[in-house]
């Protein structure tokens, strides 16, 4: 199984530490993989976007400009890069941020309202997680197990008390019935 | 090789030159190689190395000039323009015959430029780090993992010569984060009998230097300092062929493009194309013979670069006439997408 994710929002989101969990997933299993980063000026209440590769076979160009799979959480992410998305591919929705109806018929098209899921459920900060298991549970890149793998090498040993909610909000997405 | 871990590039550049057993490392912050100064403040005061950030590039070359004349394995950092900044000191490092590893990730450019990946400064790596009559041995690795493999390497060939090493990498590896394992083997230290050290008296003093004002004494120096060049163009030598065994198209292309030119190469040759690419790892040495013989048996070449044409000079010198050289680049930190190279692709061998 393959995967390639352009997650993009604003900077604050989450964005890149939802892509390091994705591309841990890959260092679980033993595959290849690449992270990178938007790494502009658009950081802190900007743009920021990420793009990560998992595949069987060496990775060529990192820089995902027409994703399989596409996370927008915010409605600039969402006009940018709607359009780029390949045929037969998905499109995940923060819809309680993104308020719009997707028009494409092409690609599977997920409204996922992450960030009221995670306030609801007392953990405001992991609506990137929360989507994040939502992405899995509709794409199937890897196995819940290896996730949750990926989420405790991500989580740092110092912060140690943070990886229990996040288990609970890839849960949270990944159980979410659209 | 051991542990595997998921680390950013400029990241594996300050841990692969650590352990190849950099001790000092003298920078200044510049995206978007800002993570190895930061790397290197967090671990050298662990393993009792020297972390400094200089008061700017030229003061940062300099201290490595000193470290390095004193013996001890030495590095800089920066990107475009702080390189621009430090070639004054690596022309003095050049004419000193000292080693030492100069790394930049390379921005678009010219001027302040932007901070998103270029491969602009190819001729300035290969051609004129300074001024003078000089080289320098420029590595240009495609991955996170190829840094590490390089990166002692360009120590240890740096010392075997006693002339600069630099890693040519860009924004993009620079900034990416791929798993890496490193080598598991001790670093290997020449020995340095010209170091300046201190001894007691017990033996006559060495000294560092680059100002000769004889002329016949300066060029006897340089004269033989291109001797050692040419050991260096014979021996040290590295690219990698990929698909090329049947290719009658050519693409030479190096560092990250060199990647997204492998997707294009793939795409392409699911429609049939016989297209193969050659990467030059080392950019100098160039693989001359390598691509003159690729030449001889494509029917056309087309170089790929994140720059508006500048190793295409040095394939153009190696082909000698014997097939077109084509050219596809993006500039300004702008990066070639698979499918923007596979439409060149297509252009050449139609």
């Amino acid at each position: 199984m393959s995967l390639n994710l352009l997650i993009a929002g604003f900077g604050g989101q989450g964005v890149l530490f939802m892509g390091k969990v994705a591309a841990y997933t890959a260092m679980v299993e033993d595959k290849y993989v690449s992270w990178l980063p938007s790494y502009g000026p658009e950081m802190r209440g900007g743009t920021a976007n990420c793009s990560v590769c998992i595949d069987d076979k060496e990775i060529g160009c990192p820089l995902i400009s027409e994703p399989e799979t596409l996370v927008v959480l915010n409605r600039p992410s969402y006009d940018k890069y709607v359009n780029a998305v390949l045929p037969g591919g998905h499109i995940f929705i923060d819809s309680t941020l993104i308020d719009v109806t997707c028009e494409r018929k092409d690609i599977h098209v997920h409204y996922v309202p992450c960030t009221q899921m995670a306030q609801d459920s007392g953990m405001k900060q992991l609506a990137n997680v929360v989507m994040l298991g939502n992405v899995l549970k509709e794409t199937g890149f890897t196995t819940f197990d290896v996730l949750c793998k990926a989420m405790e090498q991500c989580v740092p040993p110092k912060k140690k008390d943070l990886l229990e909610p996040n288990l609970k909000a890839l849960k949270l997405g990944y159980e979410y019935q659209g | 090789m051991g542990q595997k871990y998921l680390m950013k590039g400029n990241e594996a550049i300050a841990e692969a030159a650590i352990r190849a057993g950099c001790k000092h490392f003298f920078g200044y912050p510049i995206t978007p190689q800002t993570e190895v100064a930061a790397y290197m403040a967090k671990q050298m005061p662990k393993i009792g190395g020297t972390y400094l950030q200089a008061e700017s590039e030229v003061a940062a070359i300099n201290m490595v000039l000193g470290a390095a004349a004193a013996g001890v394995r030495a590095m800089t950092s920066s990107s475009s323009p702080g390189i621009s900044l430090k070639t004054e000191g690596i022309s003095y490092i050049a004419g000193s015959d000292l080693p030492c590893v100069i790394i930049n990730v390379m921005r678009g450019s010219p001027g302040l430029g932007g901070i998103q990946p270029s491969q602009a400064d190819y001729w300035q790596a290969t051609r004129a780090l300074g001024h003078g009559d000089f080289q320098v041995i420029v590595f240009a690795p495609s991955s996170v993992q190829e840094i590490v493999d390089l990166l002692g390497k360009a120590f240890d060939l740096a010392e075997k010569y006693r002339m600069p090493a630099m890693m040519l990498a860009d924004g993009m590896l620079g900034q990416m984060m791929e798993p890496v394992e490193f080598p598991e083997t001790e670093p290997k230290m020449a020995e340095k009998p010209w170091a300046v050290t201190g001894h007691n008296n017990e033996r006559p003093h060495n000294i560092i230097n680059s100002l000769y004002l004889t002329p016949s004494d300066l060029e006897e120096i340089v004269v033989n300092r291109f001797k050692r060049y040419d050991e260096v163009k014979k021996n040290e030598v590295m690219y990698e062929a990929y698909q090329t065994d049947d290719a009658e198209y050519g693409v030479v292309a190096y560092g990250a493009t060199a990647r997204v030119v492998k997707s294009a190469v793939n795409q392409a040759r699911a429609k049939g194309i016989k297209v193969g690419l050659l990467r030059p790892i080392t950019v100098w040495p160039f693989p001359e013979k390598e691509v003159a013989a690729f030449g001889n048996q494509v029917k056309k070449i087309l170089c790929v670069e994140m720059s508006m044409g500048q190793m295409i000079d040095d394939v153009k010198l190696a082909v000698n006439g014997s097939c077109p050289v084509e050219f596809y680049g993006r500039t300004g930190g702008v990066v070639p997408s698979p499918a923007e190279v596979l439409k060149a692709i297509e252009e050449m061998a139609k």
